[in-house]
């Protein structure tokens, strides 16, 4: 490689030496590749509830149905095709995880910066506060915030950014401060520039790294917590499954063998999850300078 | 140290009073009660009747004065649903939660932390490769899907465990136990295991990166120069130093653990407060809610009040730093 390579060339080439999460990579590319285009790959949409036929509910996989066309995964109890239910929940699950994942990271990277740039009293309430929701579990605030909004996609996102922002928050708070102290944000405030231009310009790009490894494990977080809503039956409405909901429903009919209507979208839950966590793994080993080659 | 006690106290009461006024909103504006309680066909008169007998008609501020005044004299009111105290209620479940709870966390710490030392004392050996391996399946799985891995497995196929409910309990100070009996650990295993996962990964993530730095270390270096045996600086120097962030997770986790509690005891009906609050939630039971919430929130302050105490005690530049 050229001494002069581009940062982010040399990130991804030290980035493809790990074939683990390379191949980590690849699947997560996959999947969301194919949960955009789920429409062109499956034979039925779950949604129109027109062209359900429950005569073909909880058939095993490879049942030909009334639709003339093979279940390759079975079908679930409304009658849906698995496979195409999947796909389409898959969609709902990332669409969600990262939606939440990218608010709770504006929201609490400027929070913790403000409160770093800021300092005094400012710094000291917004950061106690963020102290005392972290020393809460997510699980329980998303709970209970989910409940008292009720079901659905946007509740549930709302949910999700206010269990997870404060984890930016921390983070940011934390680089802001260290580099607030250093000689080129001195020299930054020294010009007439706005202080507003040097936290956004200045501060906060150096506080990008942790912040993004905080991202990778707070997306996969996100996109757990949106199936573990859904299973416990405060997510997303049976009308429209994201892949918690699919496996909640599942779950009744699996003490009778029927294994395939929660096994199947577990599969694709985990095999998602896993991947993105592979790849955040091999981000934070690159971006964490303590253990720099 | 006195006066870094005190000024955690007071936090510490303060912050419970903010939360308590929280969660009483909060719960509030769940739905109308008043749906849950009395018959649709009910005449307007019972209806009137029993929203004044429940405090319904007055405004929100009195009722929380009035919650915040029952509570300070032990009254948490009674369930809508079970129409009992609610503090019987939650005092009859608690049992079953925290064995569950404490089985998982203490397996988790007994199984994960060596395990993590031993990956982190020989980082690229196959071993360690394999732990690291369950560490991250133990992060990346949802809880609830491994639980209905086991059950799928364990209870379906091989039929060796049952896939629910709390089996035979011994009564010891008016307090049923599953912990005590050999049905009642053949139904603990399987949830506990699967609320465990996720906190062994951790503590093997915990202990692991500890052990690494560690044994980097110039204090290490210098031990090994004296002579002293691998075995010798790794449980008489290393363990000590690496402790410290392994007691806060402990601490931290254990309060954690319970309210994931929720999810396992879900889906191994396990009769436990976690149960007790999803079906409170679905049937608008608000006095049941609001007790639970301030239940954990007042654990998860008295655990963050003794974890700092305990970091006081391990480490004296924390002591000195305060005081």
């Amino acid at each position: 490689m050229r001494r002069d390579a581009s940062p982010f060339l040399r990130f991804w080439v030290e980035f493809a030496e790990n074939r683990l999460a390379l191949f980590a990579l690849g699947v997560v590319v996959l999947v969301v590749g194919a949960a955009i285009l789920a429409p062109l790959f499956t034979p039925q949409d779950p949604y129109d509830i027109g062209k359900l036929v429950l005569g073909d509910a909880r058939r095993p996989p490879g049942h030909v149905g009334s639709g003339g066309y093979v279940h390759l995964l079975g079908t679930d109890a409304q009658g849906r095709d698995l496979w195409s239910a999947i796909l389409y929940g898959l969609r709902i699950s990332i669409q969600i995880g990262v939606t939440a994942g990218v608010v709770a990271f504006i929201v609490g990277g400027s929070l913790g910066t403000i409160a770093a740039f800021a300092g005094g009293r400012t710094e000291a309430l917004i950061m106690r506060f963020i102290d005392l929701q972290l020393s809460f579990p997510a699980i329980l605030l998303a709970l209970v915030i989910s409940a008292i909004l009720g079901q659905g996609k946007w509740q549930l996102t709302i949910a999700l950014v206010a269990s997870q922002y404060a984890y930016f928050a921390r983070t940011a708070h934390g680089a802001a401060v260290s580099e607030r102290a250093k000689e080129y944000i001195e020299a930054a405030l020294s010009t007439p520039l706005s202080s507003r231009v040097v936290v956004f310009r200045h501060i906060l790009p150096n506080c990008m790294p942790p912040l993004i490894v905080v991202a990778t494990v707070q997306i996969a977080n996100a996109i757990s917590l949106e199936a573990t809503l859904s299973f416990l039956g405060l997510g997303l409405p049976v009308t429209h499954p994201s892949l918690g909901t699919l496996i909640s429903n599942g779950f009744q009919y699996m003490l009778s063998g029927r294994y395939w209507i929660s096994i199947y979208p577990g599969i694709a839950l985990i095999v998602l999850i896993l991947a993105v966590n592979l790849v955040g793994d091999q981000i934070r080993d690159q971006l964490n300078p303590r253990l720099q080659r | 140290m006195l006066g870094f006690l005190i000024q955690r106290l007071l936090q510490a009461a303060a912050v419970m009073v903010v939360i308590s006024a929280l969660v009483f909103v909060g719960v509030f504006a769940i739905g109308n009660p008043i749906d849950v309680l009395i018959a649709p066909d009910a005449t307007q008169d019972i209806r009137l009747d029993t929203i004044r007998r429940y405090g319904f008609d007055q405004p929100l501020w009195k009722q929380y004065l009035n919650f915040v005044t029952s509570l300070v004299q032990g009254d948490f009111g009674r369930s809508f649903v079970f129409n009992m105290p609610v503090l019987q209620l939650i005092l009859s479940r608690l049992p079953a939660t925290l064995e569950l709870t404490l089985v998982a966390v203490i397996g988790a710490t007994i199984i994960g932390v060596p395990l993590g030392m031993y990956a982190g004392y020989r980082p690229y050996a196959t071993a360690s490769r394999a732990i690291m391996g369950l560490s991250v399946l133990g992060f990346s799985l949802p809880t609830f899907w491994i639980g209905i891995l086991f059950i799928m497995g364990f209870a379906v196929e091989l039929g060796w465990l049952p896939a629910g409910g709390r089996g035979d309990t011994v009564e010891v100070w008016g307090v049923q136990w599953s912990v005590l009996t050999l049905n009642g650990w053949s139904h603990l295993v399987l949830p506990a295991l699967t609320l465990s996962l996720f906190r062994m990964a951790l503590m093997i993530r915990m202990a692991r990166a500890g052990m690494r730095e560690a044994m980097l270390s110039d204090y290490v270096r210098f031990a090994r120069a004296q002579g002293i045996s691998d075995s010798k600086v790794i449980f008489g120097h290393v363990l000590k130093n690496i402790s410290i962030p392994l007691v806060t997770v402990f601490g931290l986790e254990l309060a954690a653990t319970m309210a994931f509690a929720v999810v396992t005891e879900t889906i191994f009906s396990w009769p436990g407060l976690g149960k007790l609050i999803i079906d409170s939630i679905q049937s608008l039971d608000r006095p049941v809610m609001v007790a639970y919430l301030m239940l954990v929130a007042f654990l998860f302050i008295m655990i963050n009040f003794s974890v700092d105490i305990a970091y006081a005690a391990l480490d004296p530049r924390v002591r000195s730093g305060r005081t």
